[in-house]
């Protein structure tokens, strides 16, 4: 490592804010891949891959990628979550790599649902 | 360009390194590789979680799942469930032992909970062998501002109003420290850190040394600055291996990065930093034996004053600050007094560490602010005692310090309210003890420890600490007279009003405290030849009370000697010939129907309520 400036400190913090994103919370937006036998099945890699390439190009650090188990439409899959914080969360079905990038590029950026490819909107009632 | 979306902190703090993180780390490496997640998923090493009892331990974000006890065996499930389809495998998830239900979150887990992180602010969340991780959580910032923005005097007022003790044990006010080794004028000053940590017990600082160096290295930076010292020392006792390596690293790193060495991060500003390995003796921990043993010579103290701030080590004005002190500057200087004050009491301020050990459910490294009760950390955050015993006593301070019986529970953990109890804060070692402890055995215990580390210098402490420690192991053997108890008081005293250092000074404290709280105990181990612990091999008789034994033959079995005899379903026996006082029977027992009688019982077993009956009743 060179040595470094008073300045330097902060650009190296930056450099590594996504990471410390993931481990500290604070993240403005959480997509939710399911990844059950049938998301698999229907090409929930793909579109894991695709959104994540996406993320790492665009270069930004508030969004997070999870993965969870299968959402129990079994038929509609590959499915997944985009949650932005203070707003209800929007289940996407049928998927594949461009669509999650246009649902990434619409709904995760500007803050607009894409309605053609979205199934439902809130969650499940839950006791 | 490559996203992460998952960082698995795996914990490489020694405790988890000894119960196998190093295997546990390759098999998850390569079954992630097997998977193809190894681009997305990132293994962090971190230092020491806190959470040892259950190790290996490992951290998963952003989902905040916890899982404990980690295994080879377990990881290719793990990493298929979790990893690739998304689901916390419950098997590995941390569960209370109280209700045995998986509760996955981090933050719901009452170990974590009732915990306040500023010391320990990196513990698990960085990988301690990278600088740039130290600096993505606002490393060195503190340094930058005292460098750039802050004149020495403004540096020492911040500490000096943030109420900062030492917290080594004395608890002795740093900026006041800093203050006085600031106004010397001298052309060489020393700027000293204690790495030489050795109550039995405590972990506090070797913890903070591995999981964070970086952390004790920006305290020492703003330190020199503060006192004008432009060469330091870090005093770190080799047998801790692991934080000796991690320092040097980050020294190195540091040392590159224009972080240490000269005119630091072009401010103008030297620190040259380097390493003393100690021998690992008790003694060296006090502040002029420390600062002889870096010298080169034999590590005993000298009397005070003059006081290091005036003359220390080579009789040049130095100051020696605790790990864990150090730790807490870096961010009292970005955050100002005020909210360093925002926890703890009017004089105790902030946050302490605590190494918690012995019979909790959740032994490990907890930090909590000061004043909270012990009940809170023994019961919520350490879980209460190990399999539903009854809770007897903490000690507190480690040799220096004493025991606290259970109705001091209450008190709150400050340096006033723990030395009125007898015991002190010390540097944080917390031994629980439940109702199988003796007393009297653990004051021996602690005495031992003292006796054998006395550097020898003055006789009090030299002779005095061995005049106990004989007095003590008669009473554990039967030779106890009435008036040894006297004795032990009016000598301990003795010691403590007439020893040169701090060691000889508070050597007396365990064998005080137990007499304060515990005189039955004693008086019972003396007069009745008794050791109701069943702790004291010479002064119990086991014996089976026949009306309770369900002839389960649990003793039988467990008994090393052979001792015990019996039909199945039919009362056993105890042979008294045979049986060597290991109570090994008693924990096997699950009728409570093993007795623990007076050394030499005689009586008729028959007889047995009415002893105990009256043994009761003269306790009361």
């Amino acid at each position: 490592m060179p040595r470094l400036t008073v300045g330097d400190l902060q650009k190296i913090k930056e450099k590594h804010k996504a990471e410390f994103t993931l481990r500290e919370g604070g993240y403005r937006a959480k997509v939710t891949v399911h990844m059950g036998t049938c998301g698999i099945a229907a090409g929930a890699r793909e579109v894991m891959t695709a959104l994540l390439d996406e993320i790492a190009n665009a270069g930004i650090d508030d969004v997070i990628v999870t993965t969870s188990g299968c959402a129990g439409l079994c038929a509609r899959e590959p499915l997944a979550t985009v949650e932005i914080i203070n707003a209800p969360p929007v289940k996407y079905c049928d998927l594949n790599a461009e669509k999650i990038k246009e649902i990434f590029r619409e709904h995760i950026m500007a803050g607009n649902p894409v309605e053609k490819y979205a199934l439902v909107v809130g969650c499940e009632t839950m006791y | 360009m490559e996203k992460v979306r998952t960082n698995l902190m795996l914990c490489a703090g020694t405790g988890c390194v000894a119960s196998g993180t190093a295997k546990v780390k390759d098999a998850l490496q390569k079954e992630l590789e097997k998977r193809g997640l190894e681009k997305e998923i990132k293994i962090v090493l971190t230092g020491c979680n806190g959470y040892c009892a259950e190790g290996p331990v490992m951290a998963v974000y952003p989902d905040e799942i916890f899982y404990q006890k980690l295994t080879v065996e377990d990881v290719p499930k793990l990493v298929e469930e979790h990893f690739l389809k998304g689901r916390p495998y419950q098997k590995l998830m941390f569960k209370e032992p109280e209700k045995k239900t998986a509760i996955p979150m981090m933050k719901e887990i009452p170990f974590f909970k009732h915990q306040v992180l500023r010391v320990l602010r990196n513990k698990g969340l960085i990988d301690p062998e990278k600088i740039e991780e130290y600096i993505s959580r606002d490393g060195y910032q503190a340094a930058a501002k005292a460098l750039t923005q802050m004149t020495q005097e403004d540096i020492i007022k911040v500490i000096k109003d943030s109420g900062l003790r030492g917290r080594g044990g004395a608890g002795f006010p740093t900026g006041l420290k800093w203050d006085f080794a600031s106004k010397v004028k001298s052309d060489i000053k020393y700027m000293l850190c204690n790495g030489d940590e050795g109550d039995p017990g405590a972990f506090m600082d070797r913890s903070v040394m591995e999981s964070d160096p970086h952390s004790v290295i920006e305290g020492m930076i703003i330190g020199a600055k503060a006192i004008e010292a432009h060469s330091g020392y870090i005093y770190v006792r080799a047998e801790y291996p692991l934080a000796v390596k991690r320092l040097h690293l980050a020294i190195d790193q540091a040392t590159e990065a224009g972080l240490l060495g000269k005119n630091i991060l072009d401010t103008g500003f030297d620190f040259e930093l380097e390493i003393y390995l100690g021998a690992g003796a008790f003694v060296c921990g006090e502040e002029t034996a420390l600062m002889r043993s870096i010298e080169g010579k034999r590590g005993m103290p000298r009397p005070r004053p003059p006081f290091p701030a005036h003359k220390g080590l080579w009789d040049k004005p130095s100051v020696l600050n605790n790990v864990e002190t150090l730790a807490q500057i870096a961010p009292i200087i970005l955050n100002g007094s005020e909210w360093y004050r925002s926890l703890g009491t009017e004089k105790s301020t902030g946050t302490k560490v605590f190494a918690l050990t012995g019979a909790v459910n959740n032994v490990g490294l907890v930090e909590v602010p000061m004043g909270i009760p012990l009940r809170t950390i023994i019961y919520d955050i350490g879980g209460g005692i190990r399999k539903g015993r009854k809770f007897k006593a903490v000690q507190l301070g480690g040799p220096s310090g004493g025991c606290i019986p259970e109705h001091l529970l209450h008190t709150p953990v400050t340096y006033e309210d723990i030395v009125a109890t007898g015991a002190i804060v010390g540097s944080g070692g917390m031994v629980v003890m439940d109702e199988n402890t003796c007393m009297v055995g653990t004051a021996k215990f602690f005495l031992e420890f003292t006796t054998d580390e006395s550097c020898g210098k003055c006789p009090p402490c030299r002779v005095g600490t061995k005049i106990l420690m004989d007095m003590l192991t008669d009473i554990t053997e039967g030779r106890g007279k009435e008036s040894d108890i006297e004795t032990l008081e009016d000598l301990g005293r003795d010691i403590i009003a007439t020893s040169l250092c701090g060691l000889g000074q508070t050597a007396p404290n365990p064998i005080l405290t137990t007499i304060k709280y515990f005189r039955d105990e004693y008086e019972s181990h003396i007069k009745h030849k008794w050791c109701k612990a069943g702790v004291c091999r010479e002064l119990t008789t086991f014996l089976i009370d026949e009306k309770l034994c369900k002839g389960c033959g649990a003793c039988l079995r467990a008994c090393p000697s052979k001792a015990i005899t019996g039909e199945k379903k039919m009362p056993h026996k105890i042979i008294q010939d045979l049986c060597v006082h290991c109570r090994t029977c008693y924990d096997a027992c699950k009728f409570k129907s093993i007795k623990i009688l007076p050394a030499k019982f005689q009586g008729d077993p028959a007889e047995l309520e009415a002893v105990l009956e009256k043994s009761k009743r003269e306790a009361e």
